[in-house]
């Protein structure tokens, strides 16, 4: 019976090496390694259907079309982690990739560029993040909201006009398109800055405070918590990012019409929430949310090559959703029973 | 007004007005906490005790008047402005975040820091494991909040109070969940603060524990000061008189009554490492009482009757008609109704009016062809608060601007409301005023008075002598011994709920 197990360490009265810790951190890399193991067979058996799969072009491209995506899913998890959304970074993309489009095709130097990129992208995260904190709407109507005027304003600059890739710095294009050493520019870019933010995440202060808030934002803010501060940080950053993430769309396409990355806002939202990311907050990683996406990516192009029907990778990617979320609520089903037998032990 | 300790009060609150809304909590409310003072504030329930610590922890701004640290006026513009201010507050309802360790609830916001400005993770894991020591409470710092029961939850705010060296501890009931053994610690962790010089504000239902550990007691009645004074010549009598302003009846005026049949019958329930073997029976007409310390198991057995939980082994039968296991909505149907410990998380929906919140167990009653009737749902929550001198302002309001008091008399009102012959009852009077716990205690006895079988499961001490007719007492998941009213003394239920006595 484990109810009398457990007195023996209770009754030293020294606090033990908590198993219930262990546990839940056993599940929570349980699921990164899931989807990693889940990688492998998909591309075990890709391969082995078709060998051009695991050729350097195949890999480059899946890293390609991986980068972008994991780079919104970074600035996107740290939103879910405080319990918001951010739905508005699809046409962000859009609208970055074209004005900076626009700017360099008319001549503008490319660091300049850049830069106008990345503050545009703050600028919309600002606005989602002003009204979601401090007016507290809703940030799901808030970020729709904002979806359909980024959108709008997109569409009004672009006057159906289209970006041509000659038009642009031949720099541009190789940002891109080229890197050092066989490793393209696009994923080094998006691990570092994954690295970066987990690293900021797990190891600061503020940046647990983003769990915190998420996790429970009452208790944050008798904590002495800035919530509003924080989750306006969350959306600069989210903003930032798909401002970059737009940057890196012209760098890599090259020709763009207006609102190109339409609907990537749930593509986004889905590979947080496969690679772990609880969408009601306090839960999960960045490093889960890219995983989350190179495995989505990865199905997309194993889907191609095994020559299934494109209709199919949307399904997938689908049913992908409701099998982690279900086996997210299983889990946590189990650990709440797991530590439940722990517990009650402890009220003496 | 005396002083004592220095003379100049650490903090104090001078003709503090605040409302919310057209309901004022607090009107000209004066407060001194003195260094090496430990304070009692006594009231009812919706008295504004917790609005007053609310104030004094920044959560509040007071709309008129001042609060004073050291003597100058100071505006705190949020918690954290309180907290650099040395205030620490242990709330009523704990506030942890279920996603992250026990460490990081307590450091929160302040974490011990090393090179670069990154946490220090191993001096904030070796700091909680000091304080649980000196605590006395064998939790791991890696544990995760989830899943604590709510006298660890409460040992964890206790904790994370005491992390910040606070010059003034505010403790707003921090006993309410706790068993004795840990109130005799919490009180000697207080009294070292209190001659290391820091002021405690302490708030509770329990007059014994402001008698014990208290210097001086200001009464607050309907958010209006009422006296500030020592508590040395005080008796019980006068702090109640003082808190309700009238002369209460008996606080445990239990009818006498004869049982009937058997109403509810527990054979043998087990469910895996939560309890064992269970076996009893309530009759109607009867109350029985379901003691032992918190974590006993008491709260699982009622949750697995109810069908909350799904049981391993073991049989319920309600009224002769057993019970499907793992179905609250049998359970309903054969007459169980279940008030549960924590109103706020399952007893109520927050963000619901009141009525709305009563008519939920009748939705199938309130039906007018396809749609829920809004006068029928209002006629019935109007009816039940007056059956239960509920206190509010309108039907439609939220329930969570109700103290908590008359919270509980809503969650009453919702499952009298489906007219149960077997009501459980779990904590009935956690966290409530006096006043009310009378109004709940004469409740339940007039319940049981007209046939329902009632079983209570409190750890009031008091409580449970008072009001059972029998008390079964659970240790560690079994149930350790079956005493009756007039053998049921406080030595005989505490030696069976330690496991010192087989009864």
């Amino acid at each position: 019976m484990s109810v009398v197990d457990g007195k023996a360490p209770q009754a030293a009265g020294v606090p033990e090496r908590s198993g219930a810790r262990t546990i839940v951190d056993t599940v929570f890399r349980a699921r990164e390694l899931s989807i990693v193991a889940a990688l492998a067979v998909l591309i075990g058996v890709t391969a082995a259907a078709n060998s051009n799969f695991l050729s350097g072009q195949g890999v480059t491209d899946i890293l390609l079309n991986t980068s972008i995506l994991a780079l919104l899913a970074v600035g996107q998890s740290v939103v879910v982690i405080t319990r918001n959304i951010d739905l508005s970074v699809g046409s962000v993309v859009g609208l970055v990739a074209f004005v900076t489009g626009d700017f360099l095709a008319s001549g503008g130097s490319m660091p300049l560029g850049i830069l106008i990129g990345v503050a545009i992208g703050a600028a919309c995260g600002v606005v989602n993040g002003l009204l979601v904190s401090f007016l507290r709407v809703p940030a799901l109507v808030v970020t729709l909201g904002t979806l359909y005027v980024v959108q709008g304003l997109d569409h009004y600059i672009a006057h159906g006009r289209q970006i041509n890739a000659v038009d642009l710095p031949p720099a541009m294009l190789a940002l891109g398109n080229e890197g050092v050493l066989g490793v393209p520019y696009l994923p080094l870019i998006a691990v570092v800055i994954m690295l970066a933010v987990g690293y900021y995440l797990r190891s600061y202060p503020s940046g647990r405070e983003f769990y915190a808030i998420g996790s429970s934002p009452e208790a944050a803010r008798l904590a002495g918590v800035p919530v509003r501060r924080r989750i306006l940080a969350a959306y600069l950053l989210s903003g930032a990012l798909a401002g970059l993430g737009g940057v890196l769309w012209l760098a890599r396409f090259g020709t763009v019409i207006a609102d190109s990355a339409q609907g990537w806002e749930l593509t986004v939202v889905s590979a947080v929430v496969v690679g772990g990311v609880a969408i009601t907050g306090g839960v999960g990683s960045v490093y889960g949310a890219v995983l989350g996406a190179l495995l989505l990516t990865t199905i997309g192009s194993a889907l191609v090559v095994l020559r299934v029907n494109p209709f199919w990778q949307q399904a997938v990617t689908g049913a992908l959703l409701l099998l982690a979320i279900s086996v997210d609520r299983v889990l946590a089903l189990r650990v709440a029973r797991l530590l439940r037998k722990r517990n009650v032990r402890h009220g003496s | 007004m005396s002083e004592t300790g220095a003379s100049r009060p650490i903090i104090a609150l001078k003709d503090v007005t605040k409302s919310f809304g057209a309901v004022s909590a607090l009107r000209g409310v004066s407060l001194e906490l003195y260094a090496g003072e430990a304070h009692a504030l006594a009231g009812e329930n919706g008295a504004g005790k917790s609005t007053l610590v609310k104030t004094l922890a920044g959560v509040h701004r007071p709309d008129s008047g001042t609060v004073l640290l050291h003597g100058e006026p100071v505006v705190f513009h949020g918690p954290a402005d309180a907290q650099a201010a040395g205030v620490a507050v242990i709330y009523q309802e704990p506030t942890l975040f279920p996603d992250l360790s026990v460490a990081e609830n307590i450091f929160m916001g302040r974490q011990p820091r090393a090179g670069l400005g990154r946490i220090d993770r191993r001096a904030m894991r070796a700091e909680t494991a000091a304080l649980f020591q000196r605590l006395g409470v064998g939790l791991a710092p890696d544990q995760p909040a989830r899943g604590l029961s709510i006298a660890d939850q409460q040992l964890v705010e206790i904790a994370k109070a005491l992390s910040r060296d606070a010059r003034v501890l505010i403790m707003d009931e921090p006993t309410a969940a706790l068993s004795g053994n840990e109130v005799d610690r919490l009180f000697g962790v207080v009294e070292a603060l209190r001659a290391q010089g820091c002021a405690v504000l302490f708030i509770s239902h329990r007059l014994d524990e402001i008698f014990r550990l208290c210097q001086r007691v200001t009464t607050l009645r309907d958010g209006a000061w009422i006296a500030s004074e020592p508590v040395e010549g005080l008796t019980h009598d006068d702090l109640i008189r003082r808190m309700v302003g009238r002369e209460l009846d008996a606080l445990y005026p239990k009818q006498d009554t004869t049982p009937g049949e058997v109403a509810l019958k527990v054979e043998r329930l087990t469910r895996e490492g939560v309890f064992t073997d269970v076996s009893f029976e309530v009759r109607r007409g009867e109350i029985a009482a379901l003691a032992g310390l918190v974590g006993a198991g008491r709260s699982e057995v009622a949750r697995a009757i109810f069908g909350i939980d799904r049981f391993d082994a073991g049989k319920v039968t309600v009224n002769g008609r057993e019970l499907p296991p793992g179905s609250p909505t049998a359970a309903m149907g054969a007459g169980l109704a279940l008030v549960p410990e924590d109103r706020r998380q399952q007893g109520l929906v927050m963000d619901m009016s009141i009525e709305r919140n009563i008519g939920l167990t009748g939705l199938a009653a309130l039906r007018r062809g396809p749609v829920i009737s809004r006068a029928a749902e209002r006629d019935r929550a109007r009816d039940w608060a007056l059956k239960l001198r509920l206190k509010f302002a309108r039907l439609n309001d939220g329930v969570g601007v109700l103290s908590g008091g008359n919270q509980q008399k809503v969650v009453l009102a919702k499952w009298l409301a489906i007219g149960p012959s077997v009501l459980i009852v779990d904590e009935p009077t956690r966290g409530i005023d006096v006043g009310t716990k009378a109004e709940v205690h004469r409740l339940l006895s007039e319940l049981a008075g007209q046939g329902m079988a009632v079983l209570m499961i409190s750890s009031d001490l008091p409580e449970v002598l008072g009001m059972a007719d029998r008390v079964l007492v659970m240790h560690e998941g079994r149930i350790t011994a079956e005493i009756p009213r007039e053998r049921a003394t406080e030595e005989s239920v505490m030696a069976a709920a330690t496991g010192r006595a087989a009864a």
